[in-house]
């Protein structure tokens, strides 16, 4: 590490962090080694990964979607792979196997 | 209560912020998650030491939206006490306002409220502060590797519980947190699972409601420490319910309910056989177990006046 960490006397009081939410900064998706994959068209939008996963990495997203059955859903569920862990609770529970988890590629 | 809620109740909004350490599949991360988003925006939260604890906040950084502190391992639950005392004064004082309701939560994990908060929690619920305490009981000091802690079930394998000629896991039976806090006459008390959070929800929002102190114990599989693949988190908190290993209920002034019945009772075995740290056990080990759950299953139905944990269906 290059940059020299703050003294004693930078730090708030007791050391306080003052920005809340802020391990936004660290990404955990290196983590990962299998990728969960949302299949659009078989997903019926039950809201069950969004609930189960462990790190609200599942996006429920006012985004309007049309399966190529032509059944319009007005909510898309998508997954933040930035902070995704791989734990596969998504795939597992998914009442119509719509997630797959497919091996991590880098 | 008009009608139970469902999953499409459960608000959007993230309050517990991604990139904390916690476990592929940790189930203390989905309640974390979960009791957040149940829990106004400026309810202060005080944490005990635990996984949730040392895995939120890394010093710079905090996975926390709500105002957040911690102090030490045995007194979460003192810290609130003091909390909410000095809310108190700050009103008659008029430095904030009497009509601002801020409400206190304290959470510690099964080792900083069975075994070494104990006391900070005891003396919380006799003298009646205005705080609702969430343990998450993931049965063992998992954060520091694994080691039995009072809420550890019978035949449990921990480090400190090895299997081998002469041990065979854990040989004593789990402490019972709720009858301690019951034996404090609290008004509110409740069990919750990680896989019924439409229950959870509703149950941080009723115990936040009633003025006193509360007691919620919610069950937190653990990966590591439980030895299984991450994607079972869920499907073990299931079966945990429907072999009666856990029951979802409640206690309101005295009033017992039970929220999640469940008619036809799986053998406790389907619960056991999911988990590593269950693999050494015996027929015979695994019939005493099974003992064990029928004997708290009776107890349960002899609660709520009638039976609500049905028999063992083979």
């Amino acid at each position: 590490m290059s940059k020299s960490l703050p003294s004693w006397r930078e730090l708030p009081i007791g050391a306080v962090i003052l920005q809340p939410g802020s391990t936004v900064r660290y990404k955990t998706h290196e983590w990962r080694t299998l990728r969960p994959v949302i299949n659009q068209d078989k997903c019926i939008r039950c809201r069950l990964c969004w609930a189960y996963c462990p790190e609200g990495t599942i996006l429920e997203l006012d985004k309007p979607y049309t399966t190529k059955a032509g059944k319009v859903y007005n909510i898309t569920y998508e997954v933040n792979y930035d902070y995704c862990k791989g734990c596969g609770v998504c795939a597992y529970e998914c009442p119509v196997k719509a997630i797959e988890m497919v091996p991590e590629v880098r | 209560m008009s009608r139970p809620l469902t999953i499409r109740d459960l608000p959007r909004e993230e309050r517990f912020a991604p990139g904390h350490r916690m476990c592929q599949g940790c189930g203390a991360a989905i309640l974390m998650r979960h009791i957040t988003k149940a829990v106004p925006k400026d309810t202060i939260i005080t944490q005990a030491t635990g996984c949730v604890e040392v895995t939120t906040t890394l010093y710079p950084e905090t996975a926390w939206k709500h105002p957040w502190i911690h102090v030490a391992f045995e007194n979460a639950a003192a810290v609130a006490s003091g909390v909410e005392a000095a809310l108190k004064a700050l009103k008659r004082k008029g430095v904030i306002p009497e009509s601002k309701d801020v409400k206190v939560l304290s959470m510690g994990g099964d080792g900083g409220t069975f075994d070494i908060g104990i006391q900070a929690l005891s003396g919380m619920l006799e003298r009646g502060h205005d705080v609702l305490y969430i343990v998450y009981d993931n049965e063992a000091y998992m954060n520091t590797g694994i080691q039995r802690s009072g809420a550890t079930p019978f035949g449990a394998w921990t480090t400190t519980t090895p299997v081998g000629k002469v041990w065979r896991g854990e040989w004593r039976r789990k402490k019972d947190i709720i009858s301690i806090a019951l034996a404090h006459r609290v008004p509110y008390v409740a069990t919750v699972n990680p896989a019924f959070l439409p229950d959870l929800y509703e149950k941080i929002r009723k115990a936040l409601s009633i003025k006193g102190p509360k007691l919620i114990h919610a069950f937190s599989p653990c990966v590591p420490g439980w030895r299984y693949e991450p994607e079972l988190t869920i499907a073990i908190a299931k079966m945990a319910v429907f072999t009666g290993v856990w029951v979802n209920y409640e206690v309101e002034n005295g009033e017992f309910r039970v929220t999640t019945p469940v008619p036809k009772r799986k053998p406790v075995e389907e619960y056991l056989k999911l988990q590593g740290r269950f693999r050494h056990l015996t027929a015979q080990e695994i019939s005493e177990i099974q003992k064990y759950v029928d004997e708290q299953v009776e107890h349960i139905n002899k609660l709520a006046g009638k039976v609500v944990i049905g028999p063992v269906e083979r």
